[in-house]
């Protein structure tokens, strides 16, 4: 059709249920009702298109595929769409993750329905255009783009500190992204395209590798986010429904991490060894310092977001470890992590439907009124612990011998962090659901209903499969990690003979 | 020799002939039938202007002189010209209703709307500064007077006068430079000057320039010389407003473009700093000041003065690139500021039109529409992409990056997101606070002219090469 293909589809299918829902007129029950059910239809429908997707990807390549291309901006700057075994996995990922987050509002937002799923929509149009963008101004936009919904999803149905939550996040995430924008036109400038395969190839110089390096750094690091620009991450997460919480954890936050693997790494090879010291130190810093912030935290969902903090400084350790073991652990821990962190807000939620607390304090003995709970809790609890046999323990261990084998004190400080996830998780079960049930407004509370099975049981069964059976993730990760190791490993081996040289 | 009476070629002057015969039979029509002349008289305006933007449209696209060489037609002039068309129907639509319930519906409005048009027309196809000075003073007259058409009115009379008094010092410092650049180099030709001025410069030349950049920075309110706009901007009736911040937007942009490529080409070290100094200023002023506004319309002004700090970025490059960033600039400037003036033209109950920041409270439950385009304004003027403020900004930090102006294109970034700050506390106000009552439906004018530019801002992205590609034939026959 008119040479788009399936890719384009992706991003327009969520924006046609968009315009349906648009369409609808009124604030009936009725119309509320059509809305979700359109949003969840569309969501499901592009599940399932990212699935023949995937169907037609090869793995056993490292070049795009699925690429269409149009004139866009001017003959140069295209609307260039294409996937490979980094960009596939966290598509698939935001387009699985998408219908739970529909089903989980299902109740709790009562007001303003149709803007709500309008605005989730056209975040998921964002998203995906986020991974599959072949032209870096097109790559861009969809970065920026998505912070137009988000701002208003948190805005409108947040907490109680909405407001702020949301114009930090905002403002946050635009500052760190325009120096991305000035850095995309140096490059253009320098190598007269934005085409991100030609760019690939492209051989930047020293001191301009430096500068887009910094600048790319500036909007990834907040993105992903790296102590110290993490601090809008806490706010936004804890005023966010549980939705915004979930999508903003589970994809938003891989944002960076994609970013770092498809941009500062292969393109700039030379600077990312020059800078990745410094990417260690904030790493650790990130592990241990938000580990043990999130052991002191009072709300559930700011010590989630805590943790979330922590992972990703193991994604940018693996990633900066600059080996096979740390670029797949780190891509690997990015898919787990948006299982299980979306998965542990979606558990938060559960309880803030019913209590409309997310203080720790209010909650304790669930287990008694709430076993099935128990049980769901439980198992996410110990997947973000990375415990063996779930998925977090891949990524994580990946990660970690990836350091291992760069840095090895890096690999050891990072290693307090697993200890300390385990306190400060294993402490918040503790608190939440065991002890006694002696709260009076937790006596009358109801365990997980259908619904809620529904969405829980997917994800747990994956985290679990993916513990097992991480053969399947890995093997899109392998051929594109190659590849990309053979720019850093130039760079590095001229970083090694230079020191060599010096001594 | 004897001199030879030679009748110029009157053809590329043609809009303007068709602009300077309508405005005096509008006269004509309305001293006849006086208070009685009513709404014909804007229709006549707008069809006057519609036939103009036809006559741009075909005029010829090479580089065309005439009149003595003191009147200059190019891509360019065309572009610049038919921008600035469209903002003046733009503000003729937004203010016929306004002026009727207002009250102040008289029949000079028109007339001076299209002799401003006029001016600026002339202003765009200047080649000399003497045709520059004779076509700013018809564009700025006439400005003067409709800001003070709500004659009744204190503000409005005093936003005339305060535009009067700091216009006419900016046009003798405009005048004063003239003169110098001319006792300096004895040409008042743009191509002649442009031929004189080369390689080492007189500080006299010098200081002639700055004057000129002192007097066209007034005009399209760059800081240091932009204390009239927040004022004028908010006593003036809101369609004249709405007016000032668009057309001669485009026809100071423009000639503020002609005279610096083509009269200054040679010597862009002496002007190059000038421009960016304006523009950091513009740019920091519009962003932090329009914090602490409340009214709506300073805030506009504000976010005009800001914008013109963004669009002159292109000209500090100074390159091809710079000016079609320039170009494309302005003409996603232009539907931004109509749509914004739009929404603000549709908050009226009864006779009470509102003009503040609060008024907007919760403008997504009572008009969603409205409360949609508005937000998609802001968005696009903050320059979030895919709205088509995102390619605007673009364009020209693209061009500074190309021109290694990076200090300036960083500065520029960092105050947009300091300016995204105010822009959002619009939608904020919009969609997170609790309504207030309904406003009136909006009159049919202000919905067409909303709905264009609405579908123009959030659609841009998707096909935004014809504009792009225009804006840089455009920019390429300056040079």
């Amino acid at each position: 059709m008119l040479g788009f293909g399936i890719l384009s589809g992706l991003l327009i299918l969520p924006l046609v249920g968009a315009a349906f829902i648009l369409t609808l007129r009124g604030d009936s029950e009725a119309t509320r009702s059509n809305a979700r059910w359109a949003a969840l239809a569309t969501t499901l429908a592009t599940f399932v298109l990212s699935l023949v997707a995937w169907g037609r990807f090869d793995t056993a390549t490292a070049s795009f595929q699925l690429v269409e291309s149009h004139a866009w901006l001017t003959e140069t700057i295209r609307y260039k769409l294409g996937v490979d075994g980094f960009s596939m996995p966290l598509i698939l990922l935001t387009t699985f993750l998408m219908p739970f987050c529909i089903l989980a509002s299902w109740e709790s937002i009562g007001h303003r329905v149709k803007e709500y799923y309008v605005a989730f929509l056209v975040l998921e149009t964002t998203m995906i255009g986020v991974f599959c963008a072949l032209d870096l101004v097109l790559f861009y936009l969809f970065f920026e783009a998505g912070l137009i919904p988000m701002f208003l999803i948190i805005g409108i149905w947040g907490g109680k500190r909405r407001i702020y939550a949301s114009f930090k996040f905002f403002l946050y995430t635009l500052l760190g992204s325009v120096l991305m924008l000035l850095a995309i036109m140096a490059m253009y400038w320098q190598a007269g395209t934005t085409d991100i395969p030609t760019l690939l190839a492209f051989k930047f110089p020293y001191n301009l590798q430096i500068w887009l390096w910094l600048a790319f750094f500036a909007s990834f690091a907040v993105k992903m986010p790296m102590w110290p620009v993490h601090t809008w991450l806490p706010d936004a997460h804890v005023e966010a429904p549980t939705a915004g919480s979930v999508i903003l954890a589970g994809v938003l936050l891989k944002m960076g991490g994609y970013g770092f693997i498809r941009v500062s790494l292969p393109m700039f090879p030379d600077a990312s060894v020059y800078f990745s010291a410094l990417v260690f130190a904030l790493s650790i810093i990130a592990i241990v310092y938000t580990s043990l912030v999130a052991l002191m935290q009072e709300d559930i969902k700011k010590l989630i977001a805590y943790s979330s903090v922590a992972h990703m400084g193991f994604v940018t350790m693996g990633l900066f470890s600059m080996n096979e073991q740390g670029i797949q652990g780190a891509m690997f821990t990015m898919i787990s992590h948006g299982l299980v962190s979306g998965a542990l807000f979606l558990g938060v939620g559960v309880i803030y439907d019913r209590m409309h607390t997310r203080e720790i304090k209010a909650y304790g003995g669930l287990v008694n009124r709430m076993p099935m709970y128990a049980v769901v809790f439980m198992i996410l609890t110990m997947a973000n612990v990375a415990l063996p046999g779930t998925s977090g323990f891949i990524g994580e261990f990946l990660t970690l011998m990836g350091a291992f084998r760069s840095n090895t004190w890096v690999a050891f400080f990072a290693a307090t962090g697993v200890i300390l996830s385990a306190a400060y998780a294993l402490w918040l079960y503790r608190r939440v659901v065991y002890g006694e049930l002696d709260k009076p407004a937790l006596q009358t509370i109801t365990d997980l209903n259908r619904r809620e099975m529904i969405i829980f049981a997917p994800l747990i069964l994956l985290i679990i499969y993916y513990g097992v059976q991480p053969g399947p993730i890995l093997d899109a990760f392998a051929v594109p990690t190659d590849q990309l190791l053979k720019g850093v490993q130039a760079a590095l081996s001229t970083v090694k003979t230079a020191a060599l040289t010096a001594h | 020799m004897n001199p030879v009476l030679t009748i110029p070629a009157f053809g590329p002057v043609l809009p303007e002939i068709i602009l300077a015969a309508g405005a005096l039979v509008l006269v004509l029509f309305g001293a006849i039938r006086g208070e009685r002349s009513g709404e014909g008289m804007n229709i006549i305006a707008l069809a006057l202007l519609a036939v103009a933007f036809v006559a741009v449209l075909m005029l010829p696209g090479e580089r065309v002189e005439t009149m003595n060489g003191s009147f200059v037609i190019d891509g360019f002039a065309k572009f610049m010209k038919s921008l600035t068309l469209v903002a003046s129907a733009g503000g003729v639509i937004l203010s016929m209703d306004y002026m009727r319930r207002e009250g102040i519906s008289r029949f000079e409005y028109p007339i001076l709307i299209v002799l401003s048009t006029l001016g600026m027309l002339m202003v765009i196809s200047a080649n000399d500064l003497i045709a520059l000075y004779l076509g700013l003073e018809l564009l700025s007259l006439s400005s003067y007077v409709i800001a003070a058409f709500d004659r009744d009115n204190v503000r409005s009379t005093e936003a005339g006068l305060k535009y009067f008094v700091l216009g006419s010092l900016s046009s003798g410092m405009l005048l004063y430079g003239a003169s110098l650049v001319y006792g300096f180099t004895g040409n008042v030709s743009f191509p002649a000057i442009a031929g004189v001025l080369q390689g080492q410069v007189g500080i006299g030349a010098v200081i002639g320039i700055v004057f000129v950049a002192a007097g066209i920075a007034f005009k399209i309110s760059a800081v240091p010389f932009h204390m009239w706009t927040p004022d004028v901007y908010e006593g003036s009736p809101t369609p004249v407003t709405a007016f000032f911040a668009a057309a001669p937007k485009m026809a100071g942009m423009a000639m503020a473009t002609r005279v610096f490529i083509d009269a200054f080409p040679n010597i862009v070290g002496q002007w190059q700093q000038i421009i960016v100094f304006i523009s950091i200023a513009s740019m920091a002023l519009g962003s932090f000041a329009a914090i602490g506004q409340r009214n709506l319309k300073r805030l506009m002004a504000y976010s005009s003065i800001g914008n013109v700090g963004y669009a002159l970025i292109g000209l500090a490059a100074g390159t091809v690139e710079g000016i079609q960033g320039v170009v494309v600039y302005m003409a996603i400037y232009l539907a931004m500021t109509l749509g914004a003036f739009a929404v603000i033209l549709g908050l009226r109950r009864g006779k009470v039109m509102f003009e503040n920041i609060e008024d907007l409270s919760g403008l997504a439950r009572t008009h969603p529409v409205l409360a949609f385009c508005l937000a998609m304004m802001m968005f696009s003027l903050a320059g979030i992409p895919p709205l088509a403020g995102f390619f605007a900004k673009f364009a020209v930090f693209n061009a500074a990056i190309n021109a290694n102006l990076v200090a300036l294109a960083i500065i520029g970034v960092v105050t947009s997101v300091i300016g995204a700050y105010y822009y959002l506390r619009i939608v904020k106000v919009m969609y997170f606070d609790e309504p207030a009552a309904a406003y009136d439906t909006m009159p049919a004018g202000v919905k067409l002219v909303l709905a264009l530019s609405s579908i123009f801002v959030v659609l841009f992205g998707i096909v935004p090469a014809p504009l792009v590609a225009a804006a840089g034939a455009a920019a390429r026959s300056l040079f």
